[in-house]
C-alpha cells in the first residue's frame, strides 16, 4: 500500500504540489491525468524518493520513503519506474540492460539474472532483440525494454511518467498493450498519462490535477462520465 | 627575498629573467611564423584534395609523430654536421619549432574551414564572390572563430613544448633554472619560480580560450 | 652533394640495443597511461562528489598538468621531491612525471565526455536501486571511456613522445635515453636519431591504427 499523505514540494518559489493526500491499494490501477505543470510527474518522483519532499509524509507498505533512516536504495528495489525518456543503457545490448541491476542491485547469479531477463523481455514482446544494441531499436522498443528493465526487478509497484509522451503516435499502441497486461496480471501501478481512452479503460481509479492539488479522485465512469468541476470539464475538453 | 631564505642574488634572478624572455621570444617566433605556415598548409590541404596533399600530410604528421627534442637534435646535427653550415641553435630552435607549430595548425586550419557549412560557402558563390572574396570575407572569417579556442591552446603548448630547445643550447627558463640548481642546490624553490612563471601566462589565457569556446559555442 | 660521410652501417649495429630501449619507452607509456587513467577516473569522481576540498584538488592537479611544461613536471618529480628528501630513480621519476600529466588532460577530457552523457542515465540507474557510485560505475563510466576514446589515444601518443624527456633526469634504458648514450661514444648524431625517429614514427603510428582498430571491434552500438 502507498500511503501519501499532505505532500507538499516546492521548486524554488514554484510550489508543485500542494497538500497531496492519497492512498494506492495493493493491486490497485490509479492513473493520473492532469495539464502539464499540474505536480503530477513530480509526484512520481517523490514516491520513490528520488526527489525529496517539504512536508507530509510517504509511506510505502508502511516504510516512510523520506525518513532519515531509511535505505532508498533497498526501496526503489521494490518501486519500479519507467520514465518518458527511455534511458536505455546505450552501452550494453537489451539483455544487458535488463540483467546489469539483478546481478548489482539484487545480486542475483549470472544465469537466474539471464533467465529472468529473457522472461521478461518475451513478456513485452522483445524475445528476439536480445543481443540488439537499444540504439538499433525503436522509441516503442527502447520503452517496452525500459518496462522489461524494472520489471526485472520483482517490484511489488510499478510508476510510469508519462511512459508514451516521447514516442511517435503510431508507436503508442504498443506500449500501451504492455501495461494493459501488467494491469490485467495484478500489478500495483500508478500511471501519469495524457492517454485519455486508456485510462478510462484500465484505470480503478482516475485522479485528476490542477495546478499542485488533486482536484477529483473517482472511478473512470464515475470521473468521466460526471465531472464535478469546472477545471475537469475544461480539461477534458480540450483532450477530447 | 627577505622572507625566504635563500642564496639567490640580483644576479641571478636576472639571469632567470633572461631565460623567461628567452622562452617568450622563442614562443613568439615560432608561433607567429608557425601560424603563417600553418594557415597557407591548412588551406592547401583543403584546397587540393586529400589525394594530392597525401604527401603534404605525411610530412606534417612526421613532426606530430616524433618527440620534438629528436626533431630538435636531428635538424641541429643536420645543419651543422651534414650540411657544415654555421648557423646558431637560435636559429635551429626557432626553425623547427616554426615546422612543428606549422603542423599542428595546419590540421586546425582545416578543422575550421571545414565546419564552416558547405551551403554557406555556396550561398556566397552564387552571390557572384570570386574564390578570393569567398575565402577572405566569408570563409576565413568563419574559420577562424571556429579555430580560435584550439589556436590559444597550440600557442600555450608551444611555450611550453619551448622548454626543449635547451638541447641545441638555447638557454631558455628551464635551462636557465637548472643551471643555477646545479651552482646553488636549491632546486625545490628555483622549479617553483619557474612553474609559477608558466603556469601565470598559461593559465589565464586557457581560462580565457576556453571561455571564448563556451560562447562561440552557444550562439 | 654532402662533405659529410654517413655511415649508416655502423648505426644500425645498434638497432638490437635501440629496439630494446623502445620496448622500454612502450612499457613506460602503457603504465603511464593506466596509471593516469585511473587517477583521472578518481579526480572525476572528486569533481563530481560535490566537496569542496575534493573539488579544489582535482582542478590544482588539472590545471598545473595543463599549464606548466611537462619537462617542468619531470623536473618536480625527480628534484623537487628530492628536496624533500624523496630521492626516486630515473624511471620512477618519468614514469610519475608522465603519469601525472596524463591524468591532468584526461580529466579534463573526461569532464567534457560527462557533458554528453545525460543526466536521466544517472536517473535511470538510481531508480533501479543502485548506488550513486554504482550508476557511476556501471552506466556513467562506461559511456564515458567511450567518448574519450579518442582523446585517450591521442593522450598515449603524448605519452610516448614525452618518454623522451626522461633524459634531463638522467634515464638512460629507453628509446631517447639509449640513442644518447650511444651519441656520446660515436658521435653519429644524424644516423643515430634519425634511426630513433624512424622507430618512434612507427611506434605512434602502429598505436594510433591499432587503437582505430580496436575502437570499431569494441564499440559496436
Amino acid at each position: 500500500m502507498i500511503e501519501i499523505e499532505n505532500v507538499r514540494k516546492s521548486f524554488g518559489p514554484l510550489e508543485v504540489l500542494k497538500g497531496i493526500d492519497l492512498t494506492v491499494a495493493k493491486g490497485e490501477v490509479l492513473t493520473v491525468i492532469g495539464g502539464s505543470g499540474s505536480g503530477k510527474s513530480t509526484l512520481l518522483t517523490c514516491i520513490n524518493g528520488l526527489e525529496p519532499i517539504d512536508s507530509g509524509r510517504i509511506l510505502v507498505d508502511g516504510t516512510e520513503v523520506h525518513a532519515r533512516g531509511t535505505d532508498l536504495n533497498k526501496l526503489r528495489r521494490r518501486i519500479g519506474i519507467v520514465f518518458q525518456q527511455f534511458n536505455a543503457f546505450p552501452h550494453l545490448t537489451v539483455l544487458e540492460n535488463v540483467m546489469l541491476a539483478q546481478r548489482k542491485v539484487l545480486g542475483r547469479p549470472k544465469t537466474e539474472a539471464e533467465a529472468e531477463a529473457v522472461r521478461q523481455l518475451n513478456h513485452v514482446g522483445l524475445g528476439d532483440k536480445l543481443k540488439v544494441y537499444p540504439g538499433r531499436l525503436s522509441g516503442g522498443q527502447q520503452q517496452r525494454m525500459a518496462i522489461a528493465r524494472a520489471l526485472a526487478m520483482s517490484p511489488d509497484y510499478m510508476l510510469f511518467d508519462e511512459v508514451t509522451s516521447a514516442l511517435d503516435p503510431q508507436l503508442v499502441g504498443e506500449v500501451l498493450d504492455t501495461l494493459r497486461l501488467l494491469a490485467s496480471e495484478g500489478m500495483t501501478m500508478i500511471c501519469v498519462t495524457h492517454e485519455m481512452k486508456f485510462a478510462r479503460e484500465v484505470s480503478d481509479r482516475v485522479a485528476f490535477f490542477h495546478q499542485g492539488i488533486m482536484a477529483e479522485i473517482a472511478p473512470p465512469a464515475q470521473l468521466f462520465g460526471a465531472p464535478e468541476s469546472a477545471e475537469l470539464r475544461k480539461f477534458l475538453a480540450a483532450t477530447a | 627575498m627577505m622572507f625566504f631564505d635563500t642564496a639567490l642574488t640580483t644576479n641571478d634572478l636576472i639571469f632567470l629573467a633572461r631565460g623567461a624572455g628567452m622562452t617568450l621570444v622563442v614562443t613568439a617566433i615560432s608561433v607567429f611564423f608557425g601560424t603563417i605556415m600553418g594557415i597557407a598548409f591548412g588551406i592547401l590541404r583543403h584546397q587540393i584534395g586529400p589525394w594530392w596533399a597525401a604527401p603534404l600530410t605525411l610530412v606534417l604528421d612526421i613532426f606530430r609523430s616524433i618527440p620534438l627534442l629528436i626533431q630538435l637534435v636531428l635538424a641541429n646535427a643536420f645543419v651543422t654536421t651534414v650540411l657544415g653550415w654555421r648557423i646558431s641553435g637560435f636559429t635551429v630552435a626557432c626553425a623547427v619549432l616554426s615546422l612543428y607549430t606549422s603542423a599542428y595548425c595546419a590540421e586546425i586550419v582545416r578543422g575550421g574551414i571545414e565546419a564552416v557549412p558547405p551551403t554557406l560557402r555556396r550561398a556566397a558563390r552564387s552571390l557572384g564572390l570570386t574564390w578570393r572574396q569567398d575565402m577572405t570575407s566569408v570563409t576565413l572569417p568563419l574559420a577562424a572563430r571556429i579555430a580560435l579556442p584550439s589556436w590559444i591552446g597550440l600557442a600555450l603548448g608551444v611555450m611550453k613544448d619551448s622548454a626543449l630547445v635547451y638541447v641545441v643550447q638555447v638557454v631558455e627558463l628551464l635551462k636557465s633554472a637548472q643551471i643555477l640548481i646545479t651552482r646553488l642546490q636549491e632546486p625545490l624553490f628555483l622549479l617553483l619560480i619557474c612553474g609559477l612563471f608558466y603556469f601565470l601566462i598559461s593559465f589565464p589565457i586557457a581560462r580565457l580560450g576556453g571561455y571564448l569556446e563556451r560562447k562561440w559555442s552557444n550562439d | 652533394m654532402f662533405n659529410y660521410n654517413f655511415r649508416w652501417a655502423q648505426a644500425l649495429n645498434s638497432l638490437p640495443r635501440m629496439l630494446e630501449g623502445a620496448l622500454v619507452t612502450l612499457e613506460v607509456a602503457i603504465l603511464s597511461m593506466v596509471i593516469g587513467i585511473s587517477i583521472a577516473v578518481i579526480l572525476t569522481l572528486f569533481r563530481l562528489s560535490g566537496s569542496r576540498l575534493l573539488s579544489a584538488i582535482a582542478s590544482t592537479w588539472v590545471e598545473i598538468a595543463r599549464n606548466t611544461p611537462a619537462l617542468f613536471q619531470i623536473y618536480m618529480v625527480h628534484f623537487g621531491l628530492g628536496g624533500f628528501g624523496i630521492h626516486l630513480s630515473p624511471y620512477l621519476s618519468l614514469l610519475i612525471g608522465i603519469a601525472f600529466n596524463n591524468a591532468g588532460y584526461l580529466a579534463e577530457n573526461f569532464r567534457g565526455a560527462l557533458k554528453g552523457i545525460p543526466e536521466t542515465q544517472t536517473r535511470a540507474a538510481r531508480s533501479l536501486g543502485m548506488t550513486p557510485v554504482q550508476a557511476f560505475r556501471y552506466v556513467v563510466m562506461p559511456q564515458m571511456l567511450r567518448i574519450s576514446f579518442l582523446p585517450m589515444t591521442n593522450q598515449m601518443v603524448w605519452a610516448i613522445l614525452m618518454t623522451s624527456l626522461g633524459t634531463v633526469v638522467a634515464m638512460n634504458t629507453d628509446l631517447y635515453g639509449v640513442t644518447s648514450d650511444l651519441n656520446a661514444r660515436t658521435f653519429r648524431t644524424f644516423e643515430l636519431f634519425a634511426i630513433a625517429a624512424v622507430i618512434f614514427y612507427l611506434i605512434t603510428k602502429t598505436v594510433t591504427l591499432s587503437a582505430r582498430l580496436l575502437a570499431a571491434r569494441l564499440f559496436r552500438y
